[in-house]
Formats: C-alpha cells, structure tokens, sequence
C-alpha cells in the first residue's frame, strides 16, 4: 500500500503546509480529492496543520505494603514510561503521514481524582485511555466512559478474562493464567511434573495460586504439597533456618511461590529440604517483559527505553507501550481514530504488531487480550520463552496460554 | 594450507574463553598479530595471498565475536578469520574492491578496511549504531542507517565527512540504492515504512506504507522494480518505482512450519530477472521466486536463522548466514539445491562478495 491511500484521512483536516508536501510528494495531491468522504467526531485538527491523536494515561498510584524483601523497589513511574515511549514511537512515524500523537497523563492515590480527569478527557472528546490500576478500579472507570476504549495495562486479573467482560476494555498485560501457563509448560518440559506450591496470604498471592493450580491440572502436573506462608519472622536473617524446615514435605521437583509483591519468596532460593528449583513470582518468573529480553530486535527497544526512562523497562512498561503501539498502528493503516472503529479493527483479522517478542501479536476477539509469547527469566538471563515446542492449537500455538475461547465467557466482538 | 588456517581458528576459539587477566594480552596481541601472523604462520599466509588472487572471496561479519570470516569460493572453506570493531554487521566492498566498509555498530564507527593488508585504516563518522548501509555508485557517498537514533546518516568515506542526516522513522534498517543512483530506498522497522530519499537533495520525497518490520529492499537490475520484505508481516512486497504502487505481495507457507515464523529478511534478484531469493529466518528455509510470475517455486533447507544473502560473481553460488546455528549455506543456483554448509564465527550476519 502507498502512502496515497494512507494518507486520506489525515490531509482532509489541514491545510497542507509546504514544508509536509515536500515530504509527502505526490501523495499529498491525491489525498486532498477526497476531503469530504469522512466525518471528523474524534480527532481535532491542529494549528500546524496536523491531526492531532489524544490518548489518556490514567494511574491509581498505590502505597507499597511493609516487604520483607524491600532492597530494590518497583520504579516510582513503572507503566507511565511505557506509555511515553509509545507515544515517541508512534510520532516518529507520524510525522510523515501529519499525525500527532499527544498523551495526556492523571496519576493518583485517590480513584475520585482519576473520576475527574477522565471526565474532562470525555467532554473533551478523548477516544482512548490507559489505565495501569487494579481490577476493581478498571472496572469503576470503564463503566464511567463507555464509549472510550480502554487498554487494560495494569492488572492481570484472570477474572477480567473471564467472567467480568468489559466491552469497551483491552488488555496489554498478560492475565496471570498466561504466565502460570507458559511457566507450567516449561516445568513439563523439563519433567519437572511434581510440584511443592507456597503462597502468601495478600489477596493477589492467592490469585496467583489459583492460576498455578489450573495450570497444574491444564498440563498434568501434580501439587505434592501446598502451604500457606504466615510466618512474621525476618528472613533476611533466619532464612537459612527456617525455610528447609517450612519445604519439609512430600518429596517435589520444582518449588512454586505465589508471592506477588516479593515479601518472602526471593528467601525460598538455595534455601528449600530438597534441592530443587524455584519458579514462580521468585527465581525463575514467567513475564511480559524484562531488560534480558533482547533478541528479535529487542536490543533496540531496551536502548530506547533506557536512554527515555534511566531505568529498566518492566512488564507494565511493555504493556502501555504495546498499547500506545496498537493505537499508533491501527491509525497509520487509515483507520478512523475513534473509539469503535479502532476496537473493531483491533479484535479483527487485519491487525499484526510487531513488538519484538519473535511474532507478531495480535488480539483474542473473545476477551481482548494481546496474545504474547512469554518470558521466563532469571535476573540476569532469559531461560526461555513459552509457548514451548510441542504445545500444539488449531488456531495459534500462543492460545496455548490463558484462557482460550470456550474457557470464557466474554465475547467482546459481539 | 588448510591445516594452519584451522590452527588460526583454534587460536581464536581459545581467546574467546580467556579470563580478564589474558585481556591486556589479548589487546597487544589484537595490535601486534596482523604484524607477526606472516612471521609466525609463513605458510599460511602465502597460501592464503596467492588464492586470494585465484580465487574469489566472500566476506562474512560475525556480530557477537567481532570477526569477519572469509571463504574462498573455490575450495568453499574459511580461509581468514580477522579481528574487527564491536559488533559487527552491515558490510559492503568500494568498487575497486580494494576497500571494505564495516558497521561496528556497538563501536558506533563504520571501519575502513584495507583489503589487501586486512588493517583497520579508518573509522568513519557514521553516526550512532550503524547497522546496514548502501554505498551511492559514486562511492561518495554512503548512506547509513542508524538504529538507534532514526537517523539516516550520509558520509563521503573518502573525506570521512557527514555530508547530510535525514530523518526517518524507527530503527531504520534496510537500505538500498537504485542502479542509476537518483534514489535510496530506506526501512524503518518499528515504523513500518520505506523512506524514498532523493540523492540529489538528500530529502524524503515519499514514504510508503508497507507490513509490519520492513527489514531489506532490493532493486531490480532495470531499476523499474523494488522489492522489499516485511519480517514479522511475513511478507515482500513488489514495488513499482514509479508510480510507487504494490504490484504484488508475496506471501510464504512451508508445511511443518508455522506461518508466525516465516519471518523474510534478505532478498537477492538474479541479474537475469529470472529468480528471487528470500531468506525466511528462523523458518530456516530460502524462498525460490520465479521473479516474473511471482510463483514461489521451492523452499531450500538451509541453516538456523537465515538473513543475508549473497552472490559470488559468477552467480553460480548464492550464500546465506545462518545466525544460530553460525554458518554459512551453499546454494547452487543452477541446481536449486544447498550443497555445502560452512562453519563461521558466531551469529555470522553479513556478507560482501570481493571478485
């Protein structure tokens, strides 16, 4: 395809500079026979001729609970940054086909303050928002707007997956049925078929460990032993002792921690009765992404990052940028920014995404997760990467992870 | 001859397992070796100048040992292995082949090479990351994309000046110049666009919109013809240089392997218009292309993540770098069939084929 064809919606809403036709060379031309053919609801043309492309970011900022394990925190603007390079990437493009990309950003504590941004980004005509912020509070802001598209990028709720379709709702970020799946293929793969499962008592950790539990029964694994972690001792110095005395049961093959703010879990390596390794959300994770992801050009994607942010890229970094990415995307292949048209364009057969995971990515029209391949990394390395060879699926070997369409009850592109 | 070649290997092999206490040896030797190999290895040296002068050579760069390996196309076995810049990947002779132009992207430096004495006698100013260029055939001018910094950097390797910098989209890549000279045709991956350069003016005067990840273009020999291949769309789209329209969209499908990982990256035209080769990556297969029906004719086993591709002049052979598996595959153009694979350096990337 030519630019000609692309660049159809975009001229009809400026008048074209000289500088943008000296770029545009003959394309310009054509696109400005075809001024009337398409309405202009969403996308607000601009006082340097270019369309402008409004995206929202919104964030429930959240107080980190008392960790064990508190030596390296999560960055301060884990997410945010994601989003801002897609935004750059996305207006590298642009620029040659008159797109403007602008992020509009609301980060809080409080959900009401998030309520009053994204009021006024509706008044003001915004077609889509990311939200990095925990289920409950997804769903309070997706039911406020629905006519805005939401990208999920935040919260891996296996029950926004399933049961509590949101319509207007995308998730980026990988449900957590997705990495305890691509976990378990890897431990079959490994032979690695009896498992010790230790979880820890926030709400999240428990979520955890039901998704480990279907995945156990999904792949043929056997839970040997499953045990609560309760204890309130200091493990940075009573590990060695208390942790092979806590691991002293029916003989496992692998240790799975289900400990998702890292409180206890990074004390269970080198430290279990058997010598056995430790997989999970300690040792080796299961995750979107990770700063030792660097084949398939992700070495580029890494620099960019780190020169944008000063820190390393992280799983909901990843998600935002896929997420401004499918946006950016969808607009350069002459889709109307609108909410509805980009939805359904998203859900349909013509998106691809290149986002330097080895495959294109597209989206599952049931529930309207990013399909993905997953990492499992230590922290210095990449171990490997699931769907493992073998795992077979009529459709795509990568609906071997998470919750295929007759595991769910949402239809989103009804 | 081919016995002291393979104790140069060895030697190789052995410093890439060296501890940091062998490092400052290994730096004086990087500077004294060139100097000493025709004291030290008297037979293999003029063994290897006098095929130089019977045979051709091909020129693969290694990107994670920093090394180029050279075969010689007669014997079709590694001959030389040198020491070059962090990194290396894009490589490209000067017309009089006494020149060879290396992309050390991590060194952030394009080296001049002296062919014929194997030194490092320059580095150019290329700009951030280069990673594939096209040299103008005026050989004034070399058009370089920068990975890093969406950057397409323009430098005389003859003054080592940056004439021009154009902006372009994502991670620009591929790059191609026509047979005339008046065009440079460059890919951005992450924008997913072919950036029509006038060489003249050194401007973008069309970007077309192509699948997702355009990683090479190649021009027809007639020049009439682009063709250009999307890795992770999947695709090679055949461009009409004029009016700029898709003629065609080749697609690829080999039984066994799934068509997320039929991945195009390297494109080769045969100068007598009848095949095209593309390289499908870690499909690990060559597409046959009847270049005028567009019929995908065969698919050619060949090593592990195959890329680049190249000629030998007489267009008998065509080469390919297989990354993982780190060789090089032999394709005989006539029989349509691999008939050799050859050991290189680790993630051989690309190839320059010296007459």
């Amino acid at each position: 395809m030519t630019l000609s064809t692309l660049q159809a919606p975009v001229e009809r809403l400026r008048t074209a500079r000289s500088g943008w036709r000296r770029l545009l060379g003959t394309a310009g031309i054509a696109c400005c026979l075809l001024p009337s053919l398409f309405s202009v609801a969403s996308s607000q043309a601009q006082d340097n001729g270019k369309q402008a492309i409004v995206i929202g970011y919104l964030e429930l900022q959240q107080e980190q609970p008392p960790l064990l394990s508190n030596v390296l925190p999560p960055p301060e603007d884990n997410g945010l940054q994601g989003a801002r390079l897609g935004m750059a990437d996305n207006n590298a493009g642009g620029k040659f086909l008159g797109l403007d990309y602008q992020l509009k950003e609301a980060r809080s504590y409080e959900l009401p303050d998030l309520q009053a941004a994204l009021t006024q980004w509706q008044a003001d005509g915004i077609q889509s928002v990311l939200v990095n912020a925990p289920a409950a509070t997804l769903q309070a802001l997706s039911s406020q707007a629905p006519d805005i598209l939401f990208f999920n990028v935040g919260s891996n709720s296996d029950q926004l997956r399933t049961e509590s379709c949101l319509t207007n709702v995308l998730h980026t970020l990988p449900s957590r049925a997705m990495l305890t799946d691509a976990l378990a293929q890897w431990l079959m793969k490994k032979r690695l078929k009896k498992w010790l499962l230790i979880s820890g008592s926030r709400e999240g950790d428990q979520r955890y460990a039901d998704a480990v539990r279907r995945s156990a029964k999904r792949f043929g694994a056997k839970l040997e032993a499953e045990k609560e972690w309760t204890f309130d001792s200091d493990l940075r110095r009573s590990a060695q002792t208390e942790v092979p005395l806590f691991t002293q049961t029916k003989e496992y093959d692998a240790v799975v921690v289900a400990d998702e703010p890292g409180d206890f879990g990074e004390f269970i390596l080198y430290n279990t009765w058997y010598p056995r390794p430790v997989v999970g959300t300690q040792g080796l994770t299961p995750t979107g992404w990770h700063r030792v992801i660097e084949q398939w050009g992700a070495a580029q994607l890494q620099s960019r990052f780190d020169r944008q942010a000063d820190r390393w890229m992280t799983d909901k970094d990843y998600a935002a940028w896929a997420a401004m990415r499918s946006i950016g995307e969808s607009v350069s292949h002459n889709i109307d920014y609108q909410a509805a048209a980009l939805k359904s364009h998203l859900l349909g057969p013509k998106f691809e995404l290149a986002g330097f995971k080895g495959r294109k990515l597209t989206y599952r029209n049931w529930n309207g997760q990013l399909r993905q391949p997953i990492a499992l990394i230590h922290p210095r390395a990449l171990v490997s990467q699931s769907p493992q060879e073998g795992y077979l699926h009529p459709t795509t070997e990568l609906d071997t992870l998470g919750f295929d369409q007759r595991e769910s009850q949402c239809n989103l592109s009804q | 001859m081919k016995l002291s070649s393979k104790r140069f290997v060895a030697t190789k092999h052995f410093t890439q397992q060296e501890n940091v206490a062998q490092k400052a040896l290994r730096a004086t030797r990087r500077l004294l070796l060139p100097a000493l190999l025709p004291i030290l290895l008297p037979a293999a040296f003029a063994g290897a100048s006098q095929s130089a002068i019977a045979a051709s050579l091909a020129y693969v760069s290694n990107e994670k040992d920093d090394t180029l390996s050279i075969i010689d196309l007669d014997s079709l076995e590694v001959v030389n292995t040198i020491e070059v810049g962090q990194r290396p990947r894009g490589i490209t002779f000067n017309e009089d082949y006494t020149k060879l132009y290396i992309c050390a992207s991590d060194d952030d430096t394009v080296q001049v090479m002296d062919v014929a004495s194997g030194q490092i006698i320059a580095n150019l100013p290329s700009g951030e990351d280069p990673e594939q260029f096209a040299l103008h055939p005026d050989g004034h001018r070399l058009y370089i994309s920068n990975e890093d910094s969406s950057l397409v950097t323009v430098v005389d390797p003859q003054k080592s000046i940056v004439t021009a910098q154009i902006d372009v989209g994502v991670e620009p890549e591929g790059m191609g110049v026509s047979p005339d000279g008046k065009i440079v045709v460059n890919t951005s991956e992450t924008t997913s666009m072919l950036h029509w350069i006038n060489t003249e003016t050194n401007e973008l005067f069309h970007n077309t919109k192509v699948d997702q990840r355009p990683r090479h273009v190649e021009f027809s020999k007639d020049g009439k013809q682009l063709w250009a291949s999307a890795e992770i769309g999947g695709t090679v789209s055949v461009i009409d240089v004029d009016s700029k329209e898709e003629l065609h969209k080749l697609r690829f499908e080999i039984r066994g392997v799934h068509r997320d990982k039929v991945q195009p990256v390297g494109v080769k035209l045969s100068s007598d218009g009848r095949y095209a080769f593309v390289a499908l990556g870690p499909a690990n297969h060559v597409a046959v292309v009847d270049a005028k029906t567009y019929e995908v004719l065969d698919y050619l086993l060949v090593g592990r993540r195959v890329w680049h591709m190249a000629f030998s002049p007489d267009e008998k052979y065509l080469l390919t770098t297989n990354g993982i598996s780190g060789d090089v595959s032999v394709v005989d153009v006539d029989k349509l069939k691999v008939i050799k694979s050859i050991k290189v350096g680790r993630y051989p990337w690309g190839l320059a084929i010296k007459p």
